[in-house]
């Protein structure tokens, strides 16, 4: 396999609040590979936007207390990179497409300004050649009168268009990376096509690398070439998009997948609901975070973590049932006890 | 059909808003359709078709402009004195779709689920009332020790459980659900969708379920009806709608909903409508979804198509079906 573009290495972010430190992501890795899509899955609050986040460096120092683990881009660990070194870096070569385009765009600067913004930042170039690009780019995303649109307010723009716009920004640079997160949530379903479309195109023809985030198993089914699957701040399960869906190893995902209807099954099936809710992590648990939700619970799993089991490809999950003692309980706790006693 | 067997019916329903001067917003137009007892009936569409708006002029939220509404057997009339008035209110409620600001924050759950009891049932003593909303917290699956709970105590998914709880407590017969699940986590809408279904079950009720996502649509609905721009394009039972959709934006609208299953999504043939939905304020002429229909033609734009039964009770509104002698032949 080719050097990943992109490779995340036991990420770790905590926040501050009221109520405590909330370890927000426990130990994420991933790797990504040049021109490919991968997809983070999960729940609100499973650390899926603040793992995003911390790859361009977004949270505020004060607010995310503790990070540790490292973010390898091109060799260099941009955990450890300078405000002045992260700013050259966003926009230029790994960008952020965000889930609502109204919030992300500056409602009080025309479209092509902010288009050209980047441009004069990163790529010095001339008023007039930014100016051209901007309307290249604008044309390129599928807006119509992009000579005309370009003068334009966010304000004029319908809720599809504006995310158009976004994206424009976002590759305005030629970025190796895209960072979508939620990038069709705040869409309808025929403009969501059309973004996803869009974007699809847009990746053949640029070669970028995405993340995609999302919580829409669908979009994960046309976009994704892999899947990392978070839960309670860790990724539970990761592989490529075919062994997700039809060979699901966690519990977890399963339960995604079967609580959810589809449009060719019968009525009469009944949907398979995950029971309880997620967990709170100002107060995490001794053991799997799934554990109090999971229909195949064993003594084990509430007191041990459970470690990353690899098959072939890639696939991995994180749970005690692919553990080859599963068959034999008290064995498994027993030597786990003895692990963690030496340990 | 037996009419005996319909709770509500609504003929030629009209509702437009004032928007500026002499401009209206055309929320809803010409909607007819009827549901019946026990029965739920998905209503789906884009944001700004219109579906929220007709929800909350079934239940009185909002004084239609012309048209009627037949609920039960007695017209509504929004004259009506207090006490007429009170009485099919109550018999007709509505789950809201964010369960953050659809509840109190400065009342306890008891204090939530019993203000319609107050009203409702005057008659009821305090205890009575208390052991009523122990009643329904345990019906909706919470506990009776969450009675002195503040909404800011719970999840998502269990104020939505409050929420369903507020609306059963004056025993309705039909409940308005306005995207219920659609702010939940794909986890907890399964337990949702699962909580209203047992209830339609025991307690035979009416439903009109509005969302945007078909795929749980199709799942808890009987019928659907699709809507665009303030008209309904095609009503229909369920398994009919998307085994054979008959309206191009019916069409267009299943095939963009993203299927979780890769391989099917690399095969599928998908339709992509072009450009956005237009200005309700001024909707185009003719077939208000002439602008971005993929099978146009030339009556389109100039002629409105009605609402016919194309084929036994399938309705739609598209000139393709019915009045076959005005389309002719486009050369």
């Amino acid at each position: 396999m080719n050097r990943p573009i992109l490779a995340v290495d036991n990420l770790e972010v905590s926040f501050h609040t009221q109520s405590g430190i909330v370890d927000a992501v426990r130990g994420v890795s991933f790797s990504l590979q040049k021109g490919e899509t991968l997809a983070i899955v999960g729940e609100s609050g499973s650390g899926k936007s603040v793992t995003a986040k911390s790859i361009l460096g977004l949270l505020p120092k004060q607010i995310a207390s503790k990070r540790a683990g490292k973010i390898i881009y091109e060799g260099k660990n941009i955990l450890e990179f300078s405000l002045r070194k992260m700013q050259a870096l966003r926009g230029a070569e790994i960008s952020m497409v965000f889930q609502d385009p109204m919030t992300s765009l500056n409602p009080t600067m025309t479209i092509g300004k902010q288009l050209m913004e980047g441009l004069y930042r990163h790529r010095k170039v001339s008023k007039a050649k930014a100016a051209q690009k901007a309307v290249e780019m604008l044309q390129m995303v599928g807006i119509p009168n992009a000579e005309e649109r370009v003068n334009t307010y966010p304000h004029q723009f319908s809720g599809g268009m504006r995310q158009r716009v976004v994206i424009a920004m976002a590759l305005a640079c030629d970025p190796k990376i895209l960072i979508a997160d939620e990038p069709t949530t705040a869409l309808d379903v025929t403009i969501q096509a059309q973004i996803m479309d869009l974007m699809r195109n847009l990746q053949k023809k640029t070669g970028t690398a995405i993340i995609l985030i999302t919580h829409d198993l669908g979009v994960v089914a046309k976009m994704a070439q892999k899947v990392a699957v978070m839960y309670a701040g860790e990724i539970v399960e990761t592989g490529p998009v075919e062994d997700i869906f039809y060979r699901p190893m966690h519990p977890y995902t399963r339960g995604l997948l079967q609580s959810m209807p589809r449009l060719d099954a019968p009525r009469d099936e009944p949907l398979i609901p995950i029971p309880g809710f997620p967990p709170d992590l100002s107060h995490p648990q001794r053991g799997c975070p799934f554990a109090p939700r999971c229909a195949h619970v064993m003594k084990v799993c509430n007191a041990f973590f459970p470690l990353p089991k690899e098959t072939h490809n890639g696939h991995m999950a994180k749970c005690w049932l692919l553990d080859e003692r599963a068959n034999h309980r008290d064995r498994l706790v027993r030597e786990c006890r003895e692990v963690s006693d030496h340990g | 059909m037996d009419k005996s067997s319909v709770l509500i019916e609504v003929n030629h329903l009209k509702k437009h808003f004032p928007v500026g001067k002499n401009k209206m917003l055309q929320a809803i137009d010409d909607v007819s359709f009827h549901i019946h007892r026990g029965e739920t009936l998905g209503l789906v569409g884009e944001s700004g078709c219109g579906k929220s708006t007709l929800g909350r002029t079934l239940i009185q939220l909002y004084e239609p402009d012309s048209g009627e509404i037949i609920f039960d057997g007695q017209k509504l009339n929004s004259n009506a004195g207090v006490t007429e008035r009170r009485e099919y209110t109550r018999k007709m409620q509505m789950i809201y779709q964010d369960p953050y600001s659809s509840l109190n924050a400065r009342m306890t759950v008891m204090e939530i689920i019993s203000e319609g009891l107050i009203v409702h049932r005057p008659g009821l003593l305090k205890e009575e009332r208390r052991r009523r909303v122990i009643e329904l917290l345990e019906l909706v699956g919470l506990s009776p020790k969450h009675v002195n709970r503040y909404p800011h105590e719970f999840s998502g998914g269990q104020r939505q459980r409050i929420g369903i709880a507020r609306a059963l407590a004056v025993e309705p017969q039909f409940i308005v659900a306005d995207e219920p699940i659609a702010a939940l986590d794909v986890s907890i809408q399964a337990q949702i969708v699962n909580l209203l279904k047992q209830l339609q079950r025991e307690k035979q009720l009416t439903y009109l379920f509005i969302a945007h996502d078909l795929s749980m649509v199709k799942y808890i609905s009987d019928r659907i009806a699709v809507m665009y721009l303030g008209q309904l394009m095609e009503l229909v039972h369920s398994e009919e709608l998307y085994r054979r959709p008959l309206h191009p934006y019916t069409e267009a609208l299943l095939s963009a909903i993203p299927i979780p299953d890769p391989r099917l999504e690399l095969s599928r043939e998908r339709i992509v409508l072009q450009g956005d939905v237009p200005n309700p304020i001024t909707p185009p002429s003719g077939c208000r979804f002439h602008t971005r229909c993929p099978k146009v033609m030339d009556i389109c734009s100039t002629v409105q198509p009605q609402f016919t039964e194309a084929a036994p009770y399938h309705y739609v509104r598209c000139h393709l079906y019915g009045s076959k002698e005005v389309v002719a032949c486009p050369e």
